[in-house]
C-alpha cells in the first residue's frame, strides 16, 4: 500500500489499493460462483445416479467456461412492453447486495476488508435488498409469470428474513458483540475448551437449523423455489431476461448462496477455527482452509437439499416461516436468556 | 398426536430422505455414455427399415399390400405392375419415415418376410424428404445388412 501511495500520491494510492482488495474479494468469487454451478450439476447428477457434465474439459472442468460464453453470445432481448430502464437495472440490483456484503466478511482474524463494528447487521441490512432486485424485475418486465414469481419472491424472503434475524439474536445475545471477527473468537472459548463443541451450533442447535432453512428460503433455492416454480410460472421473475442479463441473476443467486454458507459458518461453526486441538499441528491450525471447507459443507447441503426435497406449496412456506420458525426461534430466545443468567450458563 | 407433533417438529422424515438421497451419491452411477458405450439391443429391435433379396439377388416383396393395408400411419406407398416375366413386383415402395411410428406391423405382416424392421437408429436426414425412403434405398440398406438381418431373424424365429 504504502508503495502505491508514493507512486500515485496519497488518496489515489489508497483507492487504487481498495480496488485492488475488491478484485482479490470478487474475482475469486466469481470463479466460486462458476464452479458451483458445475458442482451443483455434478451433485444433483451423482445423487440421481448419473455422473452430470463431463464432456467439456477433463471431468467437465471447463463446462462454466462454456456456459459464460454462450451466455455472452446471447442476444439481450429488451420485451417492448417493459420499462427498460428498470428492466436493466433489476438484475444489478439484485447483484449488487450480493456482492457488496462480502465486504465486511472476515476470512482469518486479521483477512478482512472492513472491520466494521456492526458488520453483522451490515449483512443483515444489505442482504435485505437484494429482494428489491426481484421486485424490479418482475414489475419492469411486464408479464404476469414475472410478476407472480416477483411477489412470491418478495413475500418469502420478507417473511423469512423475520425469523433469521431472530435466530442472528441468540448468537448475539451469547458473544454480545455484533463484529462478525468477535463472533468467530468467542467460539473459541467456552466449557469445550475451544473444539467442535464450543461452536454455537450445539447449544444454539434450534437457532441453526432455522437459520440454515431460512437462508434456503432467502435464496429461493430449491425446495423453496416458488419464485421460480419453473412448473407453474416457467421460471419466475426473470423468465424474461436473456444472455447475460439472465446470467446476472444466477451469479447473484449462488453468490447469495455462497454468501449463506459463509455467513453459517461464521456464526455457527466457528468460522476458520480448526475442529481439533491445536496440539494437532497443521490440522489444529486456524485458518482460512477450515472456513473454507465449512462453506464448502453448507453449499453441499444446499445442494443436498435440493436434490431430495420436492418444492414446497406457497402456504406450506408461509405457514413453516411465520408460525413455525418465529415462535420457535422467540421461545429459544427467552430459555437462551434464562440459561445464560443461570449458574449453568456456558458463557462468561 | 404428541408423538405425530415431535416426528414432524424434528424433521425425522426430511432427515430419512436426505439419508436416502446420500447413500445413492455414492451408489454405483448407470449413465451410459452413449457414442462410446451402448446398450445391448434385442433382435426384435425395430429401427430403420430395409427391403430384403433372396440369396439369388431377387427382391423378396411381391407387392400384396398388406404392409400398406395395416400401416396404422398411413407411411407407406406401393404401386406395382406385372413384370416381363409375369411375376409381380413394385415400382414404387416408399416409406415416409417422418409418418412412421416404427410399430413393427409391416414387418408381421408381411408374408415373404421382404420388409423388415433393422436394428439400426443412428440415422439422421439434413434436409426436409431426407427421411423420405424410396425402394432403392430400402434395398441398399437390406443389402447391406442383410448377414445382420438375417441373424436377428433367425434368432427369434423359435419363438414364433
Amino acid at each position: 500500500m504504502e508503495l502505491l501511495q508514493n507512486l500515485l500520491g496519497l488518496d489515489a494510492g489508497l483507492t487504487v489499493w481498495t480496488v485492488l482488495k475488491i478484485v482479490a474479494i470478487v474475482a475469486p468469487m466469481m470463479i466460486a460462483v462458476a464452479y458451483l454451478t458445475l458442482a451443483e450439476r455434478k451433485v444433483i447428477g451423482w445423487i440421481q445416479l448419473r455422473i452430470g457434465p463431463n464432456r467439456v474439459g477433463p471431468a467437465g472442468l471447463l463446462q462454466p467456461l462454456a456456459d459464460g460464453v454462450k451466455l455472452l453470445m446471447k442476444e439481450i432481448i429488451l420485451p417492448s412492453a417493459s420499462n427498460k430502464s428498470l428492466f436493466l437495472i433489476g438484475p444489478v440490483l439484485s447483484i449488487m447486495p450480493a456482492l457488496v456484503a462480502w465486504a465486511v466478511v472476515p476470512f482469518t482474524d486479521h483477512l478482512v476488508l472492513a472491520n466494521v463494528d456492526a458488520s453483522l447487521l451490515f449483512v443483515m441490512a444489505i442482504t435485505s435488498m437484494g429482494v428489491y432486485g426481484v421486485i424490479v424485475a418482475g414489475w419492469a418486465s411486464n408479464s404476469k409469470y414475472a410478476f407472480i414469481g416477483a411477489m412470491r419472491s418478495a413475500a418469502q424472503i420478507v417473511s423469512y428474513e423475520i425469523a433469521m434475524g431472530c435466530a442472528l439474536v441468540g448468537v448475539l445475545m451469547v458473544s454480545s458483540s455484533l463484529n462478525l471477527v468477535a463472533i468467530v473468537q468467542q467460539q473459541a472459548h467456552g466449557i469445550a475448551g475451544g473444539s467442535l463443541f464450543s461452536w454455537n451450533w450445539l447449544p444454539l442447535f434450534p437457532m441453526f437449523i432455522v437459520y440454515l432453512i431460512s437462508g434456503v428460503a432467502e435464496t429461493n433455492r430449491a425446495p423453496f423455489d416458488v419464485a421460480e416454480g419453473e412448473s407453474e410460472i416457467v421460471a419466475g421473475f426473470h423468465v424474461e431476461y436473456s444472455g447475460m442479463a439472465f446470467a446476472v441473476f444466477f451469479l447473484a443467486e449462488y453468490a447469495n448462496m455462497i454468501l449463506i454458507a459463509a455467513m453459517t459458518s461464521i456464526m455457527f461453526l466457528g468460522g476458520w477455527l480448526s475442529p481439533f486441538p491445536a496440539s494437532w499441528g497443521f490440522l489444529g491450525a486456524s485458518g482460512f482452509g477450515w472456513l473454507a471447507a465449512k462453506m464448502a459443507f453448507v453449499l453441499y447441503c444446499f445442494l443436498w437439499f435440493r436434490a431430495t426435497f420436492p418444492r414446497y406449496r406457497y402456504d406450506q412456506i408461509m405457514r413453516l416461516g411465520w408460525k413455525v420458525f418465529i415462535p420457535v426461534t422467540l421461545v429459544w430466545l427467552i430459555v437462551l436468556g434464562a440459561w445464560m443468567m443461570s449458574p449453568l450458563t456456558l458463557w462468561h | 398426536m404428541i408423538r405425530n407433533f415431535l416426528k414432524t417438529f424434528l424433521l425425522v422424515e426430511l432427515v430419512k430422505g436426505l439419508v436416502l438421497t446420500g447413500k445413492h451419491m455414492f451408489a454405483r452411477k448407470i449413465t451410459i455414455q452413449f457414442p462410446e458405450e451402448k446398450t445391448p439391443i434385442s433382435p426384435r429391435f425395430r429401427g430403420l427399415h430395409a427391403q430384403r433379396r433372396y440369396a439369388n439377388g431377387e427382391e423378396r416383396c411381391i407387392a400384396c399390400k398388406l404392409c400398406e393395408a395395416v400401416c396404422p400411419a398411413l407411411a407407406i406407398t406401393i404401386e406395382s405392375e406385372q413384370r416381363e416375366d409375369n411375376t409381380r413386383r413394385t415400382t414404387r415402395y416408399d416409406i415416409d419415415l417422418t409418418k412412421c411410428i416404427f410399430c413393427g406391423f409391416c414387418e408381421e405382416a408381411c408374408p415373404v418376410d421382404a420388409i423388415v424392421e433393422t436394428h439400426i437408429f443412428e440415422y439422421h436426414g439434413e434436409k426436409r424428404g431426407d427421411l423420405y425412403y424410396t425402394k432403392p434405398m430400402l434395398l441398399a440398406i437390406g443389402d447391406k445388412y442383410e448377414a445382420e438381418i438375417a441373424a436377428n431373424k433367425a434368432a427369434d424365429a423359435k419363438y414364433r
